[in-house]
Order: C-alpha cells, then structure tokens, then sequence
C-alpha cells in the first residue's frame, strides 16, 4: 500500500443478490468476520436486476469502487440471471475504460451464502485494491468533467 | 434527492435498534438516532434496546397512530431475520406494510467492524440509505396464490418415513422417492441402536410396513426426482421410476425367480451387506424389504448383456411378474411443499492408507461390522473373519475422516456412540477383548453417557490418541499374524504397540455425493462441506432459503436417530403449516410494463427465464405475465426506455438507496 493514501479511505458500494451474496454477508457476521467498513451494502434480489446504470450512477455519487456479488454460476435462484450479470460486467468494464475509469474498480465476484470467508476476503482485497487507486476523482473522467461530479 | 411521489406528505419514521449489546456495543446509537433525525422527511428518530420485541413494535405501532407516520425505517437486523416482523407491525397500525423499509446495521456493520468510529459512520450511511429509499416506497398490494395440498419427500431413510407418516397421518396425500429397491436406507442396516440396545429393524420394520400400507402415501422406489418446476405451494415434478423388470403389483417376494436364476450362486458384490456377500443378478435387497420384491440389476443379468439368457426367473415365476421390456417410466405430480431427506454417506477410509483398509483384509469399515453383527447379514449374526477365525481381539480406531482438517474437519457426532455400541456387542457375542482408540469421547445425549460407564464397567479398553498407523510388521513373536495398531497413549505419554485381530474404522459421515445436483434440482443452499443449508442455524432448521422446501435428516449435518426423526417430523410439521394455509401470500416483487414507454424492442422477451413475458403484437408492446413472473427484475435492469420496473425495486428506489449509502 502506498504510503501517501494512508489517510485516503475509499467508498465502496456492495451490490448483492438476496440469495446468495447477501446471505454470505449475513454469514461473515453471525460469524463476526471483520472486514473493512468501506462497504456499503444494497440488496436486489438477483444480481442481474443491477442496471449498468446503477453503476454510473454509484460513481457519479462519489463511489470509489463497486462490487456486484451474485450466485455462482448454474446455482441462480432465478436459473440464469448471473449470466446476464457476467455479458453485462464485461461490457461494462470496457465502457468505463473508454470513459476514462479505471476498469478495476468493477468486480464482479460470485459468492455463495456459505461462503462468508470469501466475502470477507473479496471486501479486504477490495478495499485494498480500490486504496491503492486513489479517489476516483482522480479518474480521468472526472478530471475531464465528463461526467458531471457535484450536482 | 429531488423528485418525491404525489401522494401527499411523506413522515418518515426512523427507529434504531440495540439488540442487547450486539449494535450498541460497537454503533454509537445516540449520534445514529441524532444524524437521522436531521434526515428529509424523518419526523420521528427513536432508539429502544429490543426493536423486534413487544414494546418495539408498540412503539412503532403507537408513532404511526399519534404522528401519522406513512414511512417506517428500523435499522435493526437482517431483513431475512425481521423485516416479516416490523412489516406486520406496520400492518397492525394500519399501514401498508410495504411503506417500510430495513437497514441492516446488525450482521453487516456492528458484527464486521472492529473500530467503533467506523462503525457508526457505516451505520449512518445505512440508515440515510434506507430513509432516501423508503420515500419513494407505495402501498403494494399482495397477491395469494392457493396451494397444493399435497407433499413430496426425497429419500426413503428413517427420516423420509418419519416425515411421510406424519403427513399422512395429518391426512395430506404424500409422495415418497426412494432410490434404493427398497425404503429403509441407513437404518435397515443396523443391528442393535445405541444406547437402548433395542433391535433397529424391530422398530424400523413396523414403520417401513405403515407406509406401504398407508392410503395417503403414494411410494416410489428405485425412482428419482428428475425435474422441479415451479414455487412454494405449487411444485410441478417428475419422477423417473427406473425400471424394475419386476412388476411389483404382482410380485410376492417368494424368491423363486432368485432360486431358479441360472447363477446358482451369487457373483455380484450385495450393496445391502455392504460387498461382504453375494447377490445374483435378480435379488431382493434384504428379507424386510418394502416393497418385498425383487429386482433386477441390469448391469450383471445376462439377458441384458447378452440377450441370450434362458431366462428361468421368468419361467419361475408363476404370477409372470417379471417383465423384461419394462422401460423407465416418468410421473408427474404436483405437490405444495417438498420435503428433501436424502440423508448421508459414509467416508471412504480407503482415503487414509494408513490405516490399511483394503490392503489387510481384516480391516472393517463400522458399517462393514454392523452387517456382521446383524442377524440378517452375511454370518447370521456371527463375528469372524474374512478367514473365518473368531477374532480375540478387536480394536475400534474412532473419528476416521472426522476431525481431521485433511479430510473432513466436523466431528461426525454419531461415530463415538456407535462404536461403543460396536464394542458392546463384539464383547457380547465373541468375548473378545476390545479397545477403543479414541480423541475424545463426545456421548452427549439422553443415556449416552450412561452407556459409556456401563462399558468401562464391562471392560473396554480406551485408549487416548490418535491412532498413527495400523500395520501387519511383527516385531515380537505375539504379534505375528496381526495387525498391529500404533498410537501414543497421551494419557501416560507412551507410544504403544496394540496387536489385535480386526480392527474396525468409525467412518465419520459425509453429504452424498450428488447432494450438488440435488441442491441445483431444488434451488437450495449448501454448506461449503455440502450439508443442505437451514434458514437458521437455531430458530429455523428445517426450513430452507427457498419457500415451500423443508430438510430432514442427516442431508442438513450429521445426526442419530432420535434427532433425524425430531427433525422429520417438525420438517412435517412446518410443511403442515404451509399447506393448511390453503392459500399463500406471495411478494409482490413482481415486474411490469409501462405501455406509454415501451417502444417494443423485444429486448426483455428473450431474457426473462421463466418465459413470462410475451409480444401483444396489437398494441405493439411487451407484456408480462405476473402469475409467471418471479421478481428477479432481469428485464427491468436491461430495458432501455425504463419501460420495465419492478415493485419493491423501482429504479427510483434503488438510486436513492445507492446516494443515500454513499454521500
């Protein structure tokens, strides 16, 4: 970790599904797994009801990162909706690149609801990841004023 | 936050929950209650120790009335915990339970965050999340749906037939699946059950008889459930009945066929016995089977190798029972509630080589010894071995493949008692002297250690630790010819030399194999073992994440019998419960399509998985079917005029969630 983003914490917005994802954060903490307060946790009922605009609209309200956490694959609770979620990410990951965002701060990780263990270790790296980046502000996009920042 | 809905003034009020010390032991509850009140639109902040108890919810219910509240956000729990609990709450008061709306400050702040600070940062962030979106909630009606009344349990082991019987003594109509030729599973197997040492099939049998002959049950064996359609109270599933070559209608299980088969002898490993005897291609899986008729195994029958068999089972049978063109046959049914009991298997000790199962031929798996000490089984109930000897000493090595993080860290729960019981009997029926190796002893339950005492007494040898190898390397002329236990004593702090005659293995328990492909079948959760996952470990064990499917049995953990059969029944209970509702409230999470804006593009058709939404080629519109549609909001996320929206998850609501947890 770099040294001068020590005081630098980000914000990271948590989509999760209602049945796999959200399951396994209600797991890590009956099991009191600490990970970073970073996170900020919305719940839709499957992963693929996020709205590639979600995630605009996440960054634009001064979202550092954005995690979308959905079932594995073949375990959807709506049979295929995770896929749609996986076509979706990666088309998005290539217009935040061509915006001016750095890709990295999507991810898409599938986590089941037993796997409160992965959760915690997703948010922890993460978090970590999203610190190293810096503010998003400091995207290109926001530096060009592509997106308008303040309302 | 600009645009509100029209329908008048929006008060919104907030209430923040300590639960004990579990919040407000790590949340700073004043500053949250303070930071909401400034909130827009919040009328009300309040705080109270127990939001989920009585006086919680009165004091909600009391607001609404004196305040004319129209929004209630309680930061609390996990809504898969509460939000039925504060939703009704509301309802009591006179407002739509859906104007309300849960902030999870429980298992996803207080639990997860060591820093108290940060932990009230998050908690605010939570709440203001939650108050930005309940502004734009609306009154929501739910729609019912009327249920099937009938149920289908998923394996015929002890706690598929305790559950059955219990249905259908409640007079519901119940369809049991079982794999096997026969119902009875584990169970059958058994001699004697600990700690009562009664007789298991003297006790199972009755039951296994009850629901052959029960008009409400309805019995599938040598049948798997191939396909299930549907949700809670209205499952469609298909049945796959394997075909049996034997019509059981007509079969009497007189074992003439068996007689005249023309292996004279048995060639082919016995399943029920574990591989100790033989069976021939036709069989009846054990002399209690239900039902009691044969099978035949199309694997090893030369009819079905060769097609040139002489086929005297055939001519044997007298009533024509045997039909070799019999073709698997698929069932429909539908059913209100699923009942999943497809229970355990136990671990292969092949896995652990040094304990050499299957090189040395008198290492017994505990399953292998049951067989042997069972009257019905191999020897009629005679302890020898392989060779034929009677053994003079026996040494029972406890927690294989259990409690070991290089094979299966849980502890079997079972294995500690049914070795005593193992111990017991050998020492009954041969005198040998027997020792148990064991880590610790676990015999926590009724009798249980009332029996370990009673062993002691009856001269068991135990022995502390972990057993390193079992070998046939003979150092000292007393030890040639056997097999030789190595273990350090932890108790005296020695390494010691045991030579026994046979050594059997307590196989822990393990979730079967396919469990995967029955959790994707039935839309369950796992856990990361592979045990079927409860909706709450303490106050909801039977019941699963997916409504209407309830699990039994050792398929949830491992379990003995007394538990597994509690478990059934109260899994038949609650699906009692649920069918005697006659009808059921459903979420109104469901889409729909604004007619103004969709242009028809034709994009959300192909997406949704449940086909629930059509083309209305007159009005040039997509149109969605909210009896088919189950609220995943897969179209809503992919239409591009915003035609799409879901209830419960309008985009409105969820962008001002998204501001309200980030700014």
């Amino acid at each position: 970790m770099n040294n001068n983003n020590n005081k630098f914490e980000p914000k990271i917005l948590g989509i999760f599904c209602n049945w796999c994802t959200y399951l396994a954060a209600d797991l890590a903490g009956v099991s009191r797994m600490d990970y970073p307060a970073n996170i900020r946790i919305v719940r839709t009922m499957c992963s693929g009801r996020v709205d590639p605009q979600f995630i605009f609209w996440g960054f634009k309200n001064g979202a550092d990162g954005i995690l979308i956490g959905g079932c594995h694959p073949g375990d959807c609770h709506y049979i295929e909706g995770n896929y749609k979620t996986l076509r979706r990410y990666l088309l998005l990951k290539r217009v935040l690149k061509e915006i001016g965002i750095n890709e990295k701060r999507l991810r898409l990780e599938w986590i089941s609801a037993s796997e409160g263990e992965k959760l915690q270790r997703v948010v922890r790296e993460f978090t970590e990841e999203i610190r190293s980046l810096g503010p998003i502000t400091e995207d290109r996009a926001f530096k060009l004023n592509l997106i308008e920042h303040k309302k | 936050m600009n645009k509100i809905r029209g329908d008048g003034e929006i008060r919104v009020g907030v209430y923040v929950c300590h639960c004990g010390t579990n919040i407000a032991g790590r949340v700073n509850i004043k500053e949250v209650v303070e930071f909401a009140s400034k909130l827009p639109y919040v009328v009300v902040a309040r705080e109270y120790k127990y939001m989920c108890s009585d006086p919680g919810q009165e004091l909600i219910k009391n607001d609404i009335k004196e305040l004319k509240l129209n929004r209630i956000v309680v930061a609390s729990c996990s809504p898969h915990l509460h939000e039925h609990t504060f939703r009704k709450a509301c309802e009591d008061a006179g407002l739509n339970p859906f104007n309300f709306q849960m902030a999870n400050i429980r298992e996803h702040v207080s639990w997860v965050t060591k820093d108290s600070k940060e932990a009230t940062e998050k908690a605010k962030a939570m709440v203001r999340a939650a108050v930005y979106r309940v502004v734009f909630h609306e009154s929501l009606e739910r729609k019912s749906q009327e249920i099937h009344p009938d149920v289908l349990v998923i394996g015929g082991g002890i706690a598929g037939i305790s559950a059955s019987l219990v249905l259908a003594d409640a007079g519901k109509k119940v369809y049991l699946v079982e794999r096997e030729p026969s119902i009875g599973g584990h169970m059958a197997k058994f001699d004697k059950t600990f700690p009562t040492l009664d007789c298991a099939s003297c006790i199972l049998t009755p039951k296994m008889t009850q629901v052959k002959d029960h008009p409400n049950i309805e019995l599938f064996t040598y049948s798997e459930v191939e396909e299930v359609d549907g949700y809670v109270g209205n499952f469609t599933v298909k049945i796959r009945k394997r075909a049996r070559y034997v019509d059981i209608e007509k079969c009497v299980g007189c074992y003439e066929c068996i007689e005249a088969c023309v292996y004279k002898e048995g060639k082919f490993p016995d399943e029920f016995n574990e591989g100790l005897s033989k069976r021939k291609p036709i069989y009846i899986p054990f002399p209690q089977a239900v039902p009691l008729a044969a099978v035949i195994d199309p694997a090893t029958c030369i009819q079905f190798l060769s097609g040139k068999c002489k086929r005297t089972c055939q001519q044997a049978c007298e009533r024509g029972a045997i039909d070799f063109n019999m073709r698997d046959e698929i069932v429909e049914v539908k059913v209100g509630a699923i009942i999943v009991a497809t229970g355990f298997k136990t671990f292969d000790p092949s896995r652990i080589p040094q304990y050499g199962y299957d090189r040395y031929p008198n290492v017994y798996t505990a399953l292998e010894v049951e067989r042997l000490v069972n009257s019905s089984g191999p020897t009629g109930g005679e302890i020898i071995l392989r060779d034929g000897r009677r053994p003079q000493s026996v040494g029972i090595i406890h927690c294989v493949g259990s409690r070991d993080k290089n094979y299966n860290i849980w502890c079997s729960r079972v294995c500690c008692m049914y070795s005593l019981k193992l111990a017991h009997l050998i020492k009954e029926r041969t005198n040998a002297e027997v020792y148990c190796f064991y880590i610790d002893m676990r015999t926590p339950g009724k009798g249980y250690e009332e029996f370990y005492h009673k062993l002691m007494e009856e001269g068991v040898h135990f022995i502390r630790g972990k057993v390193a190898e079992v070998t046939d390397w003979a150092v000292t002329p007393e030890e040639e010819g056997k097999l030789i236990i190595r273990v350090e004593d932890t108790l005296i702090g020695v390494v010691r030399r045991i030579p026994v005659d046979m050594v059997v293995l307590a196989v822990g328990l393990e979730p079967r194999t396919d469990a995967d492909e029955i959790r994707r079948l039935l839309n369950i959760s796992c856990s990361k073992e592979g045990w079927f996952l409860e909706r709450h470990p303490k106050l909801a064990p039977v019941a699963t994440f997916t409504d209407g499917i309830f699990i039994a049995g050792a398929c949830q953990g491992p379990k003995d019998i007394p538990d597994t059969v509690a478990q059934a029944e109260a899994a038949a209970a609650q699906a009692l419960a649920l069918i005697d509702r006659k009808r059921i409230e459903l979420e109104p999470n469901t889409a729909w399509i604004d007619e103004e804006k969709c242009s028809g593009c034709h994009i959300c058709i192909g997406l949704c998985p449940y086909s629930a939404i059509s083309y209305n080629e007159e009005k040039k519109i997509a149109v969605i079917n909210e009896a088919l549609c189950k609220g995943c909001g897969v179209c809503v996320a992919a239409c591009p005029s915003k035609a799409a929206q879901q209830r419960l998850f309008l985009d409105e609501q969820l962008y001002a969630e998204i501001e309200g947890a980030l700014l």
